[in-house]
Formats: C-alpha cells, structure tokens, sequence
C-alpha cells in the first residue's frame, strides 16, 4: 500500500483551551509534523504558517502556555507520535 | 493532602473539621475561600464558567501541594476547586492548611493561592451585560506569585 506519510512522521493530538479554543473554532485537531523536526516549537510554526487567528493567536510575544501529556514544557521540547499536546492561554483560576 | 476539581459546592467548616481530625500535632489552621464577585473589570457580572484542562488540573493542582508541602513545615493540605458556571456570591476555592504554628500556616495558604492562581490550568469566562468574555490574566498575580521564588532554604 502507497502510503505518503513517512515512518518518521509524528503525529500528536492538539487540544486548545478556553479562549484559543474559541479563537480557532474546534477543540483540537490532530497534526502531523515531517520527520526530522518534531519539537513544539515546530508544532507553534506548522500552525503560525496557517495564518489568520493561528498566527494571531501564536504570535511572539503572545503568552501561550504548551503542555505535553499535561507536563508544561518549553518550546524546545520533543513531541513524540500520539502526545497529546495543549495549547493553554494565561491562566485564570482561584 | 488533598485536591479536588467538583461542581458541586462545598462546606468549608466540614471540609476544615475533616482536614484536622484527630490530629493532636494541629496548633494552627488557615484557609481561604474564593467567591464570585458581581462586578469585575467595572462590568457587572452576571454569570462566570469556570472551564479546566481535566487530566492536566488535578497534576497540577497535586504539584502546588507538594511544593508548599516541602518549603513549609505544613501537617495537611486540602484544595477544592468548582468548575461550571456559577453566580455572584457563590464559592469557588478553598484552600485549608494544618500546621503546628500560625506562621506557617499562613504562609503556606498564601503560597498555595498564589501558585494556583499562576500555574493551574483553570480559565474563567464572564457574562456581561455586554456579552460574555474571557477573563484576562493579572500581572498582578504573576508578581504575586514571583514573590516566593526562588524556592525557601532547604530545611
């Protein structure tokens, strides 16, 4: 079977919270990064690229919180195929 | 120690009695209960939601504990948090702690407030008069919480 997707493909599952939830019009999706580069900061500008409330929403500066299988993480860290990678905006709790 | 993410309301002096039943070592218990004011950002407020990451809210909430637990000499803990969508007057934290002295109980509920407010993943979101809307996070609480780093002496 033709199969175009590589076995170094990762694919995780977003999850967008709260406001980026309504910003982006769906709770999550899932995304496939190519091989060779399967960090968040890669998963940030697969979805940037898209533009529109993507890129507004991603923008530098803007502060959006990532989670990795619900551990917060920094930009440079690794997604591995099935994570569940969330997308959180300033928290308001308490 | 505890943490608890319900819908349903809670009962303070229950929940309080239960933290430091028994417990002969307990000389001082301090807590604080969070409630829904009616106007916020000088909008009157009718309803606020409280959404979570579910999965993600109970590890976090369980990491703030831990941490007040290692920097203060803390005997129990107990953090409650409503999610749903509630009204003006209405509960939405507590956090109750257990100590042998008042000073580091006090501390330790203060921290653990502030932590929370900081680092737990609870979002809120207001029904105005003017429609509904996300409420924006507080510098206010950031440097609320940036008060207590870096982490106490090792004891």
């Amino acid at each position: 079977m033709p199969d175009s997707r590589s076995s170094a493909d990762v694919t995780v599952n977003l999850v967008y919270l709260a406001r980026l939830r309504d910003a982006f019009g769906r709770a999550g999706e899932a995304l496939t990064l190519p091989g060779g580069d399967a960090t968040v900061a890669a998963v940030i500008a697969s979805l940037r690229a898209r533009g529109g409330s993507f890129a507004a929403e991603l923008a530098a500066g803007r502060a959006v919180r990532i989670a990795v299988n619900h551990a917060l993480v920094g930009a440079e860290a690794v997604v591995r195929d099935g994570d569940e990678v969330a997308l959180l905006p300033p928290v308001t709790g308490g | 120690m505890t943490v608890r993410v319900q819908t349903a309301d809670f009962d303070a002096g229950r929940e309080i009695a239960a933290l430091r039943e028994g417990d002969a070592r307990v000389g001082a218990v301090a807590a604080f209960i969070g409630t829904v004011r009616d106007v916020n950002d000088a909008a009157h407020v009718s309803t606020l939601t409280l959404e979570h990451y579910p999965g993600m809210t109970e590890k976090a909430l369980e990491a703030i504990v831990a941490e007040a637990a290692s920097r203060f000499d803390i005997l129990n803990a107990l953090v409650i948090h409503r999610v749903g969508t509630l009204a003006p007057t209405d509960q939405i934290v507590l956090v109750a702690v257990t100590s042998g002295h008042r000073g580091e109980a006090f501390d330790a509920c203060r921290f653990l407030m502030d932590f929370l407010k900081t680092r737990a993943p609870f979002w809120k979101k207001e029904t105005t008069p003017e429609g509904a809307r996300w409420v924006d996070a507080r510098t206010s609480d950031d440097e609320a919480a940036a008060r207590w780093e870096p982490p106490a002496t090792p004891r």
